[in-house]
């Protein structure tokens, strides 16, 4: 009686559906769409690849990435690597690769500052900071962002010769030359200094991560910064002393017409440099904004009621609230940031657009200058979606 | 007993100070003490912000009005180029007006001016129209096609008298209004689709609609327009040749499309499961339920983010710039490009971002307006 009674549904396998070969079936008629449709699009790649072939027949282009290995003997002026014009196309397409990189990742992070900034301002109490950052975003998002660059770059030419360099601080010198910075004369203990500092950064991260642990284990809180201090200024600090603590700096100074010596920073770079981070900031801005008015008001007087300090509240209530929000629509302005360096070909700073397209112009290999040129941004856009796809899974709510 | 408590009560009562009355909570003073003098840390920063604003608006507006120069005769820039070194610099609105012409409408015929004008005109009014709620109805596609036609006639001519000008001569503003324009008439549809297709529950069909989503959205707006301009015609076979402006709008379309077609893709993912179900429900077809249940509703939801996906392409447009081809930004550029002129970009750039910002502004502060308008009912 106080058996459990068996749904006799259960026991029944589930009605087979039997193809019927009719177009009243929907599977049928999704086979045939699917292979109308897949068909189509062959035949359309086919006679494009036909068409290719022929045309580059007729005006006999030999396909193929040989031309890498031929020398470029196109001029570059800014190189990370070491790079002359008789070096080789794929030389000369990896410094591209290089100074986008170079532009894109140091954009994204002043970016995000100035960003940041702007979003935090334009929720302030003060009437008047609020309103000078609401009309920051509103012109600067509204204008595009080639004309900003054109502009800027207009403008940095516009600057005096270096003769009559701008002297804002004693050791910089702003001309049409570009930026010229006191830099330090770069000795081999400043290089193990800046790996101790690397290290320094990890070993301090595998600290936190212990003593989070510990903290686990009895509910006591321990300071990390005693650590911190040891590992990330210490440690570089001792490694450069024991390196015979090198201070010589590198001053620039007016000879003949340019300035020798410092670090230079172009006006091309520098024009790209303030247009893409001036820009992006107006989109991350908003994002900030949207990010801190979407934690509920009542999570901040809960913590408030807990008696928590208002650095704590911050750290550890609102922000990683806030952080869920901004960080996807964060991940999509990065990306456009780095798209967006693109444009450094309409001001002359050789990007790997630029450097590709003088290729594609030199040798004709239109192909496959343009199949360079999406394969790295491709690279490029799935690399920091990767990245951030990762960050956000890590602070994403766990739920349970 | 309720009185000698009430007795009690009063008697523990201290004797009330005078008290000062309560500080204003409206007024203009009250305003800006709870605005800019909330604290001290308030108070300092609005005088330093107040100082650098006064400063700067001061020095800008001696630089753009006071010390301007307006107009020049017979391209004699000497004078500009003075007050350019000089302590009190200026600027040399000049350029402006002796180029305003060219910036506008690029290499047209001078005599035909009125023409692109007119375009430009008509073009805006097209927008404001499709703006208006009460218009949006079957009838705005008719006024669109009707709107196109009109613009065709008037920018090519050769028929009701008008004379005959090839596209190579068009330019400047008109040139952006209709890569705007035409790419989002035939992008829009394209995005539809390919939302649609995103979701569909074909395998096949999905894939190839993903791959193409994500390809697009992973390269620069830049390597479609080199591709346009240098692949395109190795893709057609011998003796078909397609212009330029014409590539460049191929590529701005599909460009705009897949972006497109992830603001609609949301649309069709916000909307609530029983709708589909519904339409199932009731045994309409596929397309009969695409089209009269579910895009009505979808694409009503995502008005807002298309209006900004919209100004996002408007502005891109001007990135024709870096294949040459004669757009508003391209037409500024050139303009300063004359010996002449040489050395006053600022002033041209400045006067194409005022343009550039009205269509963008406005076009924002609509999908602004519409957003609050579209969410009324769910605030209540």
């Amino acid at each position: 009686m106080s058996q459990t009674t068996i749904d006799p549904r259960h026991l029944r396998p589930p009605p087979k559906r039997q193809i019927r070969l009719s177009w009243a079936d929907e599977r049928v008629r999704a086979i045939v769409w699917q292979v109308l449709i897949v068909g189509a699009v062959i035949g359309i790649v086919w006679w494009l690849v036909r068409n290719t072939q022929h045309n580059l027949e007729v005006r006999r282009i030999a396909t193929g990435f040989g031309f890498l290995q031929r020398e470029a003997g196109l001029p570059i002026g800014e190189h990370l690597i070491e790079y002359t014009p008789a070096s080789t196309y794929l030389r000369a397409l990896t410094v591209g690769v290089l100074n986008t990189l170079k532009v894109a990742v140091i954009g994204i992070v002043l970016a995000t500052i100035l960003g940041t900034l702007i979003g935090i301002a334009r929720l302030s109490k003060n009437w008047l900071l609020s309103k000078i950052a609401a009309v920051y975003v509103e012109v600067i998002r509204d204008i595009p962002l080639l004309l900003q660059l054109l502009f800027w770059y207009t403008m940095l030419q516009g600057l005096p010769a270096p003769r009559q360099a701008l002297n804002p601080v004693s050791g910089v010198f702003l001309s049409n030359r570009g930026l010229r910075l006191p830099f330090l004369d770069w000795q081999e203990a400043h290089s193990w200094a800046l790996l101790a500092f690397v290290a320094g950064c990890f070993a301090t991260w595998l600290t936190a991560k212990a003593l989070r642990r510990k903290q686990m284990e009895d509910g006591r809180p321990r300071p990390l910064w005693p650590a911190a201090i040891g590992f990330i200024i210490g440690l570089p600090l001792l490694v450069w002393l024991a390196g015979g603590a090198p201070t010589a700096i590198d001053w620039p100074a007016l000879r003949g017409f340019n300035f020798q010596g410092g670090f230079t920073i172009s006006p091309e770079y520098f024009a790209l440099l303030i247009g893409l981070t001036t820009y992006t900031a107006g989109f991350i801005a908003e994002i900030v904004r949207a990010g801190i008015l979407a934690v509920a008001q009542g999570q901040w007087e809960a913590a408030q009621a807990l008696g928590l300090r208002p650095g704590v509240v911050l750290r550890q209530v609102v922000l990683p609230q806030a952080l869920r929000v901004i960080v996807p629509p964060m991940t999509s302005q990065y990306l456009n940031l780095t798209k967006n360096s693109s444009l450094a070909v309409a001001i002359g700073y050789q990007d790997i657009v630029s450097i590709a397209n003088t290729t594609l112009n030199q040798t004709g290999q239109a192909i496959e200058g343009i199949a360079i040129i999406m394969a790295v941004y491709l690279t490029i856009s799935l690399s920091i979606s990767f990245f951030m796809n990762w960050y956000n899974n890590r602070i994403a709510l766990v739920e349970r | 007993m309720s009185e000698i408590s009430l007795g009690t009560s009063i008697a523990g009562v201290p004797e009330a100070a005078p008290r000062q009355p309560p500080a204003l909570t409206t007024g203009p003073v009250a305003w800006l003490r709870a605005n800019l003098f909330s604290s001290w840390l308030n108070t300092a920063l609005t005088l330093v912000l107040g100082y650098l604003i006064v400063r700067y608006a001061i020095s800008f507006v001696d630089w753009a009005f006071v010390n301007a120069i307006w107009s020049v005769e017979n391209n004699q820039t000497q004078a500009c180029r003075a007050l350019k070194a000089s302590a009190t610099p200026g600027a040399c609105w000049a350029v402006v007006t002796e180029k305003h012409r060219f910036i506008l409408f690029g290499t047209y015929p001078y005599e035909e001016h009125w023409r692109p004008a007119l375009v430009c005109v008509l073009f805006t009014a097209l927008y404001a129209v499709s703006a208006m709620r009460r218009f949006w109805r079957k009838e705005l596609a008719l006024i669109w096609i009707a709107t196109l036609v009109v613009i065709g006639i008037l920018m090519w001519g050769g028929i009701l008298g008008l004379s005959y000008v090839p596209q190579e001569r068009w330019g400047g503003l008109p040139i952006t209004l209709i890569l705007a324009t035409f790419g989002l008439a035939f992008a829009f549809p394209l995005s539809i689709l390919v939302a649609l297709g995103r979701r569909s529950s074909m395998p096949a069909v999905r894939v190839l609609c993903v791959a193409y989503v994500e390809l697009i959205r992973g390269v620069p707006l830049i390597s479609l327009l080199f591709m346009a301009s240098v692949m395109f015609p190795l893709f057609l076979p011998e003796g078909i040749n397609i212009d330029k402006l014409l590539r460049a709008q191929v590529a701005i379309t599909l460009f705009a499309g897949a972006y497109l077609a992830e603001v609609v893709r949301g649309g069709l993912q916000a909307l609530p499961k029983g709708q589909y179900e519904a339409a199932d429900a009731l045994g309409l077809s596929y397309w009969y339920k695409t089209g009269f249940i579910i895009l009505p509703q979808a694409l009503r939801l995502v008005i807002p983010p298309l209006v900004n996906t919209f100004i996002g392409f408007f502005k891109d447009t001007s990135l024709v710039l870096i294949i040459g081809i004669f757009d508003l930004l391209t037409a500024g550029k050139t303009a300063v490009v004359e010996p002449a002129w040489q050395g006053f970009g600022v002033e041209v750039y400045l006067a194409i971002s005022v343009i550039y910002f009205c269509y963008c502004f406005a076009m924002s502060r609509y999908s602004q307006n519409l957003e609050a308008e579209l969410n009324r009912h769910r605030r209540r």
